[in-house]
């Protein structure tokens, strides 16, 4: 039984790191607007403007 | 990667087929028929010249893709936006209060383009960058229509920005409110992140804590108990100090005011909570209550989260700054500048155009104006003003451009003065008194009294068990599934309201709308529709001839009595030539149509020429009377059309409410509205909008429960003052008043199945409140013996909050279910 001193604070920590995910994805306004993100994909990417915008 | 070139559709040497409707070609860029003949350009046809001018920027930039997503997917360009129009957001006040965020080298800005309405405006607007060198990223924000825009100072100029955007068909909306302070990080962030914490803190505990539920702890040794209590407690401390920081101040506040709200009883059991497993830890007594402690807390922000939604795309705390401009053409000497409304001063002189708003209380210079006050003072026909007559803020000019000089400051003026006087009482109501808090106000004393009592039984008995039974007391008593049963009920029963398109401010909305019992109304605009008129025709019977020429005559005003008069007369009537054609502004016109002299007017304008021009008996409405060569021919009577089943609507509410009409028109249609109001109905007309908040406020004085149902900013006042304020627009994302509840007027007829939904909501509310005391009853039966352990807690807890949660949310659907199933039969009974 002594792996469980191992295990459990890596299951927490690999929670933390999604904590921290999570923090950083609302910090990052990504709750805020729900419904653009789902038009981009919609957008498709002309060849032309990708090299413009490169340059 | 692959480069191949994209086939170059836009180019086709022949006009694609698709682009013509019958005769007419459609505009390649705004996809609406080209009434004036077409423009060509590249082979394509444009409706005007604005939308060729937006063809040639995206094709000479390389951005035709957008004409890829939707055919005619662009903005008809309605008015050539001048150069100089957006100067003065380079003004340095103006551009500090506009920017969210201005750096030495780039600056960060957010614009609402109400435009914005496909996908391909979403990728026009993200490829800014492309049009003009020194634009970096931008952003869309769809359902709020809002572009976030950042750019490098050296390179552009904020007036450029907005220019730009106005050159393409996207033109900012700016006026004055967006110079007041905005909330800088929503609330939704913050609570976003607490309940992240909670969440967390709850999983990660609950996984250590199922092996102490199961009993299985008894094989790993005192070692891993206490590892568990500590790692548990070190888990369930930022919970408690970040996620549960909201309910610490309010328990706080309701303490220091004696208003025993919700969140002291919450507080409370937060606090036995904690207190007692922290002394369990350290004293290595037992697991403590951790489990318990961090999910109470994320079920409670969970309640917070369904209790906050809220739409977007309308604004119920608009005030008069909402709807005024933000900048204004000033007179200066022979110039004419354009400057920021908050640097006008009284006495400067002010060219106010067709269709603009005038800002400030002032004195007409030049110019016979014709103002509209509709929006102010709801009364349907423009006022007719001449040099040297004072102008109340607020009235739109129509007509030609006039002069004025104003005569006090913006803030001063008539209206906003009445604005600014209803603020604060606005805020006060904000639910305090809601229906969870007067009930946990009687709760929150039964607790302290029953965990006194219990601490107070067992000292005398047992001392040892006295603290923990109090302790108990507070944990069991926690009103968890109290504090959730409104919040989801009320909440569901706001999203349902939403999907019939009736949207509420937030959920305690439903809770005011139960506890109306008069509703007053506003007539135009929400009895009647506004703008639509019916003209009928009175005296000798007009030739075929005849009226299609007073119909070419009529088409040539921009009047609203002469644009219904054109409307009424049916049939296909070719346009025929008007000569000789002139208007007096509030009198009427004349012109000669196919050799025949017709004049429309007023009776005083006909008497003027020598022509008596008798009323018709029994009118209600205005009269335009008609001459044709100098002989009487008639008039038209020209009344608000009611709108459908608005009668039907007022009969069912009569039966349990009190009603009363509000009209800022004049009383010539009083009998009508007396048939529908019935004998106790009160009617007032020629109300101004001081009027109609004095009428509300005697209403309220001996304890009556207001809804007032308006459209105008004539009814702003009486809606802030109301308990609950509906505002009546024509279309979703209109201009609307400050207001509780903003619904579309086609539900008007739907009004009194609203309230009694409303009623039923809180009824379900009500029976929630009940199982949850029932819960509490049962828990501290158990905590008063002092036999609470961590385990039925854990049960007890959880269990009723999910069902009282269960049974508010599945009731409340049901209820709307019924509304629905309520009114088909009645509407097929309806052709």
């Amino acid at each position: 039984m002594i792996v469980i001193y191992l295990l459990i604070p890596l299951g927490i920590v690999t929670a933390a790191i999604f904590l921290a995910g999570f923090i950083w994805a609302v910090r990052s306004g990504q709750y805020e607007d729900t419904c653009t993100p789902a038009l981009r994909p919609l957008i498709e990417d002309n060849p032309k403007n990708h090299k413009k915008a490169n340059e | 990667m692959n480069v191949n070139p994209a086939p170059v559709i836009a180019f086709a040497p022949e006009l694609d087929c698709a682009s013509v409707i019958g005769d007419s070609p459609i505009c390649y860029h705004c996809g609406e028929i080209c009434r004036d003949g077409a423009l060509l350009s590249h082979h394509k046809s444009f409706c005007c010249a604005g939308c060729v001018a937006v063809f040639e920027l995206l094709t000479e930039n390389g951005l035709d893709q957008f004409y890829s997503f939707e055919a005619g997917a662009g903005v008809k360009i309605t008015a050539a936006a001048e150069a100089a129009a957006f100067k003065y957001l380079d003004d340095p006040v103006v551009r500090r209060q506009l920017v969210d965020f201005a750096g030495e080298r780039v600056t960060r800005v957010t614009f609402r383009v109400p435009a914005v309405h496909c996908i391909a405006c979403v990728w026009l607007l993200e490829n800014l960058f492309q049009l003009k060198p020194g634009i970096g990223h931008s952003r869309v924000n769809f359902p709020r229509k809002e572009v976030f825009i950042s750019f490098e100072n050296a390179r552009v100029k904020l007036s450029e920005v907005a220019q730009l955007l106005a050159a393409l068909g996207y033109e900012p909306e700016l006026n004055l409110a967006d110079t007041a302070e905005r909330p800088r990080n929503p609330v939704s962030r913050r609570l976003w992140l607490q309940l992240g914490v909670a969440g967390f803190a709850f999983g990660n505990i609950m996984l250590m804590s199922i092996s102490s539920y199961l009993g299985l702890d008894a094989f790993s040794g005192p070692g891993l108990r206490k590892l568990f209590g500590w790692m548990s407690l070190a888990l369930a401390l930022p919970a408690l100090v970040y996620s549960g920081a909201d309910y610490w101040r309010a328990a706080w506040l309701a303490c220091r005011r004696r208003a025993f709200s919700i969140d002291v009883p919450i507080a409370a059991g937060l606090a036995a909570l904690a207190g007692w497993s922290a002394g369990d830890v350290v004293t290595g007594r037992g697991p403590g209550y951790c489990d318990s402690l961090s999910g109470l807390l994320f079920f409670l922000l969970c309640g917070r989260m369904f209790q906050q939604k809220t739409y977007d795309r309308l604004a119920f705390d608009r005030d008069y700054k909402s709807f005024f401009p933000l900048s204004i053409l000033r007179q200066n000497g022979r110039n004419q500048e354009r400057i920021p409304l908050s640097q006008l001063r009284v006495g400067d002189r002010l060219v106010i155009r067709n269709g603009e708003l005038i800002p400030a209380d002032a004195r007409l210079v030049s110019g016979p104006a014709m103002i509209d006050y509709s929006f102010v003072t709801g009364e349907s026909e423009p006022a007719r003003k001449s040099a040297g007559d004072h102008i109340y803020a607020g009235g739109r000019q129509t007509g030609g451009a006039i002069t004025v000089e104003t005569v006090k400051e913006v803030s001063q003026s008539y209206l906003t003065s009445l604005w600014n006087r209803e603020t604060p009482a606005r805020e006060k109501k904000a639910s305090l008194d809601t229906l969870t808090n007067r009930y946990s106000r009687r709760f929150t004393l039964l607790v302290l009294a029953v965990a006194a009592g219990a601490a107070l039984f067992w000292s005398w008995r047992d001392a040892s068990r006295a603290l923990p039974a109090f302790v108990s007391v507070l944990i069991v008593a926690c009103p968890c599934a109290l504090a959730l049963a409104a919040p989801f009920a009320l909440g569901t029963a706001q999203r349902l309201l939403a999907r019939r398109q009736i949207f509420l401010k937030n959920p305690s909305v439903v809770e005011a709308l139960a506890r109306v019992d008069t509703v007053v109304f506003d007539k135009t605009g929400t009895l009647t529709a506004s703008g639509a008129g019916v003209a009928a025709f009175w005296g000798q019977p007009l030739a075929e001839e005849e009226m299609s020429c007073i119909r070419s005559l009529a088409q040539h005003s921009t009047h609203p009595c002469a644009a219904r008069i054109a409307e009424s007369i049916e049939g296909e009537h070719l346009a025929r030539p008007v000569r000789s054609f002139s208007e007096t502004a509030g009198c009427g016109m004349e012109g000669l149509v196919d050799g025949r002299d017709i004049w429309i007017g007023s009776a005083a304008w006909l008497e003027s020429r020598h022509l008596a021009a008798p009323s018709p008996p029994g009118t209600t409405g205005s009269l335009a009377h008609v001459a044709i060569n100098g002989k009487y021919r008639g008039c038209y009577t020209l009344t608000h059309a009611l709108r459908p089943r608005a009668g039907d609507v007022l009969r069912q509410l009569s039966a349990h409410y009190e009603l009363a009409l509000l009209s800022g028109d004049n009383e010539r249609e009083r009998e009508r509205f007396a048939a529908l109001f019935g004998p106790s109905g009160q009617l007032h007309f020629n109300q101004s909008p001081l009027h109609k908040l004095e009428f509300i406020r005697q209403l309220q004085a001996p304890g009556r429960k207001v809804m007032m149902v308006g459209d105008g900013l004539n009814d702003a006042g009486a809606l802030q003052q109301s308990e609950v304020g509906v505002a009546v627009v024509e279309s979703m994302g209109a201009f609307s008043p400050a207001s509780d509840v903003i619904m579309p007027a086609s539900m008007v007829p739907r009004l009194h199945e609203v309230l009694r939904f409303a009623k039923s909501s809180v009824r379900v509310v009500q029976i929630s409140l009940l199982i949850s005391t029932l819960y509490n009853i049962a828990g501290l039966s158990i905590a008063a013996r002092g036999l609470l352990s961590p385990v039925v807690c854990a049960i007890l807890m959880p269990l009723s909050s999910v069902s009282v949660v269960a049974f508010a949310c599945g009731l409340t659907a049901r209820l709307a279910g019924r509304m629905d199933s309520n009114t088909i039969p009645q509407g097929k009974a309806i052709p």
